[in-house]
C-alpha cells in the first residue's frame, strides 16, 4: 500500500508538527523526499528507535510538537523509552507507526500479531489506517489526542512481508 | 595513552573525585540547560539548584543524550549540557551519530567515566572490564563525527580546571570525558522530588507553557 508522502506532510503540517523524528521502513521510506521538502517541519534521523522517543520528549519539553515515525518492530525495540516518556514524564507525544504485514492475508508475522496487544497493554489509544483514502482518520485521531493532551498512536497498514 | 586529547601527567589510571570534577562546571554553566542522569543526578543537586537543571529521574537508561538533543533542537538559542554516565553512554552510542547528523551545535555531552554501573552497586561495565584506555570514549565520539577539537578527555583535576572553559567554548557539538573515581558506599540514587513539579519548574524557566 502506497501512502502519498505529500499528503502525509500536509496532514502533519495541519497538525502543527514541528519535527518528525524517524527511522523509516520500506513503506514509510518513500515519504522522505516530501518530509525533506517540507519547510514547516524538520526531519531528525535516529540510529535506533529508543532515541526517537527521548528526542521527542526533549523537543516537547522545549516547546515544540514532535512526531515519532517508526515501524512496529521499532515500537517493540523502544519500549523502555516509550514507557519513560509517556508514563513517567507524562508527555502527550504522537507517533505514526508502520504496521508490518497488517495487509498480508493470513500473515504469521509476529510483529503483526503482537502490535495491537502491546499497545493495548500500554493503555495507548490508537487508530489503524489501511489505505491512502483513510489518511483523514489519521489526522482526526492525532488532532483528537492533541486536543485531549494525551499520547496518540496511528498504525499505518503495510503489506509486503 | 591512546587518547591524544587527554592531558595526563599521572598516567592513564588516574581518576578525579567526582564532586570536584563536577564543581569545575558550576561557574561555567551560565544559563545552560543542564540535564543530569544516573550518578550525576545524585551529585549535581549537591552543587546546584538552578531552575534550568533537569534531573532525568526516573529515566530510560541511556536516553539522556537523546533527551538533551531534543532540548537543543527545540531551544537553539540556548546551550544544553548533558551530564551522562559511562554505562548510560554505552547503552546509546548511536546517539552520538544522531547528534552530529542533527546539526545541533548548542549541545555538550559530558561522560562521567568511572568504569562501573555505580547506582546499582558498582558492577563493572563491559568497557570497565577492559584495561584502562582500551575502550576509548573520546575516540568513539570522534568516530561518530564529533570534530577533533571538540572532543576532550581529562583524568586529572588540574588539567580539567585549566581547560574546562575552552572545552565548553569549542565548536559544538562537544564531547568531554571526565575519568572519575567511584563514590563508594554513597552510591544510592534517590528521587529529587515529584517529577511533575520539577518539569513544570523547568518549563517555566524556559518560558514554555504546558502543551
Amino acid at each position: 500500500m502506497d501512502y502519498p508522502g505529500d499528503k502525509v506532510v500536509e496532514i502533519f503540517t495541519a497538525l502543527g508538527i514541528t519535527h518528525v523524528v524517524w527511522l523509516p521502513d520500506s513503506a514509510l521510506g518513500p515519504w522522505e523526499a516530501a518530509l525533506e521538502r517540507a519547510g514547516s517541519l524538520k526531519l531528525v534521523r535516529v540510529c535506533r528507535e529508543g532515541e526517537a522517543w527521548a528526542i521527542a520528549a526533549g523537543l516537547h519539553l522545549g516547546g515544540c510538537r514532535p512526531l515519532v515515525l517508526i515501524q512496529n518492530t521499532g515500537l517493540f525495540e523502544s519500549g523502555d523509552a516509550l514507557r519513560n516518556v509517556l508514563f513517567d514524564l507524562g508527555l502527550p507525544l504522537l507517533a505514526v507507526v508502520g504496521y508490518r504485514s497488517y495487509l498480508v492475508a493470513n500473515s504469521t508475522d509476529s510483529a503483526r500479531r503482537f502490535t495491537e496487544p502491546v499497545l493495548s497493554a500500554w493503555g495507548l489509544k490508537y487508530a489503524v489506517v489501511r489505505s491512502a483514502g483513510e489518511l483523514p482518520a489519521m489526522q482526526k485521531h492525532l488532532a483528537d489526542c492533541i486536543a485531549a493532551r494525551r499520547p496518540g498512536i496511528v498504525l499505518v497498514g503495510e503489506g509486503r512481508v | 595513552m591512546s587518547d591524544k586529547s587527554r592531558t595526563s601527567k599521572a598516567g592513564p589510571a588516574a581518576r578525579m573525585p567526582l564532586i570536584e570534577a563536577l564543581g569545575v562546571l558550576l561557574p561555567l554553566r551560565g544559563e545552560r540547560i543542564v540535564v543530569t542522569t544516573m550518578g550525576a543526578a545524585r551529585e549535581w543537586p549537591k552543587l546546584s539548584q538552578h531552575p534550568l537543571d533537569l534531573h532525568y529521574i526516573p529515566s530510560a537508561m541511556g536516553q539522556a543524550t537523546s533527551l538533551g538533543l531534543g532540548l537543543a533542537l527545540a531551544r537553539s538559542e540556548r546551550e544544553v549540557l548533558v551530564l551522562n554516565g559511562d554505562g548510560a553512554m554505552l547503552m546509546n552510542l548511536g546517539s552520538l551519530v544522531t547528534i552530529v547528523a542533527s546539526g545541533a551545535t548548542n549541545l555538550s555531552i559530558v561522560v562521567l567515566n568511572n568504569g562501573i554501573y555505580e547506582v546499582t552497586g558498582g558492577q563493572r561495565t563491559a568497557a570497565g572490564s577492559l584495561p584502562a584506555g582500551a575502550a576509548d570514549f573520546a575516540a568513539l565520539a570522534r568516530a561518530a563525527g564529533f570534530r577533533g577539537e571538540s572532543v576532550k578527555s581529562f583524568n586529572e583535576l588540574d588539567a580539567w580546571r585549566q581547560e574546562a572553559a575552552a572545552a565548553l567554548a569549542a565548536p559544538g557539538p562537544r564531547f568531554i570525558e571526565l575519568v572519575v573515581e567511584p563514590v563508594g558506599a554513597a552510591y544510592h540514587l534517590e528521587s529529587p522530588g515529584p517529577l511533575a513539579a520539577r518539569l513544570a519548574r523547568f518549563q517555566q524557566a524556559l518560558g514554555v507553557g504546558n502543551r
